[in-house]
């Protein structure tokens, strides 16, 4: 008998496993699903519904067919360049700052604990929080204050790369070792600049993986821009008016009611996916090319 | 049984050599020779200068973070004079008709409890449905999967999170929500509409279901990645003991991995929590932007991430503006404390392991 029991037991244990290794394998396709069904989606629909004048021509007025998105490629770029301008020697400073100087100490950590505190922040709290900054106040002598502009829209996406960027190259600055800075130190070369074009140089596919990431996130941000960069309906690449960006451009066209402008929406989502995903291989690539590959 | 713990190299007399950088990159402190041709340079004032240089860039993020909060409590200064902790629990009960106006831009009645629910609703139906098929995910890519498929699924999961939220939400506008007006709610409302948390007052389609099914997609990425990083952690003697007991399989993974790893995992969770509690666009877009409170999950609601988004740009008084503002501190704050939480549980368990162990 109990040897019977013993055998039923162990078969039910082993009923068990395959139950569980089934449910795992099929929790891994039903998270693997929804990917497939919203890039088949977005192929699908922005592919047929793009055309040439989709690149070339601004919205058209309310109620009439066609018209494109020109305007709003044009307005993401001029804000991610403003944003990355910000953020990325902020983002490489502070990652310097913790890799070489803050080793151990105190503030050091605080500043790593405040930079993933920071990467928690909720987008529409950063946009809130331009608008306090830039759009409210008036000051007369001061630019870019007191309206909505396309500035207000740079300088909260740039707040929301630094910390993605300060820790990847933190990261990455830690994998350099250090007989790499004390050759260039013992040739006499100041401890700044083996820094920058030794230490840095070194971990830099790394850092511009890092940027890239941070960049590809702030891409698609739609919350920060809502009440900073408004969005505009012609065309403008102006600093000290509202501009229009790719991902505002695809809200405001879903939320419409016409099938035509919703079919506007999905390829503009198309053109935001593809130009994320060229942007970011395009670096990779030129940047993998003759530079010391592992770093270490 | 005995703590494995990886102690810190001690720092040492002679410098590293060049054959072990791993070795030297663990090291707290730079070597003696460093110390000696740092001091030695005759660049003091520029090495200073790039120093300085370099702390401001740290001390900014401080700055940002303490700036964030300065403008949040003085832009919802005006609403906290005027109901003080009140705004978050109590509404305006219409004398006339005995209903709660929560929501009143016109009359100037603003209480942030639908919101609040709104968001609590949302984000627990989302860790509902995504913690099971997350630690699903995780524990088949790390404890069961070839090795030939890792990289690859790895990768396509990773993929989820760099899809930007307005697609999500486009996606969840014109394909979720009809698939649910259609098929999925009706149905819902015949099996489960006793319980009372389903019924069919809402023909739309939108609602706290759908933005919680929306929000588990997105959050399903962060969960699943930091549990694999957490279950990596755990040595592989465990593992190996477990399974020398004869164990299968799945008891190995439940004893040996899942129970040294469960307050990472927790870690993990409550991170995906701090993502669903801030996300907005795609919420905004299919939670139906009604500041109601209903039992039923297939109502309209809005959440404290929605109604800003929604109503910023157009408030109508400093009031309306400074009431948005207040919902954005408390969002702020709760996000806050939310991922600090998680970063240390986390952290707890990964310490003294790299991140790439394997």
């Amino acid at each position: 008998m109990a040897a019977s029991a013993m055998a039923i037991r162990s078969r039910l244990r082993a009923a068990t496993d395959h139950l569980v290794t089934a449910l795992a394998i099929l929790a891994t396709i039903l998270v693997i699903a929804p990917l497939a069904v919203i890039f088949g989606y977005l192929v699908y629909k922005g592919a047929s519904s793009l055309n040439l004048n989709f690149f070339t021509k601004v919205p058209a007025p309310e109620g009439e067919l066609g018209g494109g998105m020109a305007n709003a490629i044009v307005g993401s770029g001029v804000l991610l360049a403003l944003a990355s301008l910000i953020g990325v020697p902020i983002g490489i400073g502070s990652g310097i700052y913790l890799a070489e100087f803050g080793r151990g100490t105190k503030l050091a950590n605080a500043v790593r604990f405040t930079a993933d505190v920071l990467n928690g922040v909720p987008s529409i709290v950063m946009g809130v929080t331009a608008y306090a900054l830039i759009v409210a106040p008036h000051v007369s002598f001061l630019p870019f204050l007191g309206h909505f502009s396309a500035f207000s829209g740079g300088v909260a996406l740039g707040i929301m790369m630094i910390p993605t960027v300060c820790r990847s190259t933190e990261e990455m600055l830690l994998m350099v070792p250090h007989a790499v800075r004390e050759a260039a130190l013992g040739l006499g070369v100041p401890n700044w600049r083996s820094t920058l074009s030794i230490t840095v140089r070194t971990a830099s596919p790394g850092i511009i993986t890092g940027c890239m990431l941070a960049f590809a996130r702030v891409a698609g941000e739609t919350a920060p821009l809502l009440f900073t960069a408004l969005g505009n309906q012609f065309w403008s690449t102006s600093l000290n008016e509202p501009i229009a960006a790719l991902p505002l451009q695809i809200y405001i066209y879903a939320n419409s009611p016409y099938d035509d402008q919703h079919r506007l929406a999905w390829a503009g989502a198309l053109v935001l996916i593809v130009l994320i995903v060229l942007a970011v291989s395009l670096v990779r690539w030129v940047t993998s090319r003759g530079t010391l590959k592992g770093s270490s | 049984m005995p703590e494995i713990r990886i102690s810190q190299p001690v720092p040492q007399p002679e410098p590293a050599p060049a054959s072990e950088p791993a070795a030297a990159a663990l090291a707290p402190e730079p070597s003696t020779i460093r110390r000696f041709l740092l001091a030695r340079g005759n660049s003091a004032f520029s090495d200073y200068l790039f120093k300085v240089l370099m702390v401001l860039c740290a001390l900014s993020i401080f700055v940002i973070v303490l700036l964030i909060g300065y403008e949040l409590v003085v832009q919802s200064r005006l609403t906290w004079v005027q109901s003080g902790i009140k705004f978050f629990y109590t509404a305006f009960v219409d004398p006339d008709t005995h209903l709660p106006q929560y929501w009143d831009p016109v009359n100037g009645h603003f209480s942030a409890l639908p919101f609040i629910y709104g968001t609590l609703v949302s984000s627990f139906l989302s860790l509902l449905l995504a913690v099971p098929l997350a630690v699903g995910v995780a524990v088949f890519l790390t404890e069961m999967c070839p090795g030939l498929l890792r990289a690859p699924l790895s990768f396509l999961t990773e993929l989820l999170a760099a899809i930007p939220s307005i697609i999500y939400g486009l996606w969840a506008l014109f394909v979720l929500v009809p698939l649910l007006r259609q098929y999925v709610n009706p149905l819902l409302v015949k099996t489960l509409g006793w319980s009372g948390f389903f019924d069919d007052s809402n023909p739309t389609g939108l609602g706290y279901f759908a933005s919680g099914i929306i929000l588990a997609i997105m959050i399903l990425p962060i969960i699943s990645s930091l549990t694999r990083e957490v279950m990596t952690a755990v040595p592989h003697s465990q593992r190996e003991a477990v399974l020398a007991l004869g164990a299968t399989r799945w008891e190995m993974i439940r004893t040996g991995v899942l129970r040294n790893a469960r307050i990472g995992i927790v870690g993990a969770i409550i991170l995906g929590l701090g993502r669903a509690l801030g996300e907005t666009m795609a919420v905004t877009m299919v939670i139906g932007n009604t500041p109601e409170i209903h039992r039923s999950l297939l109502a309209n609601g809005s959440s404290m991430a929605a109604v800003i988004a929604n109503e910023f740009a157009e408030a109508t008084s400093d009031l309306h503006r400074s009431a948005l503002v207040e919902i954005a501190l408390a969002l702020f704050i709760v996000t806050i404390i939310v991922n600090a939480f998680a970063q240390l549980l986390v952290w707890a368990v990964t310490r003294g392991t790299p991140s790439q162990a394997r």
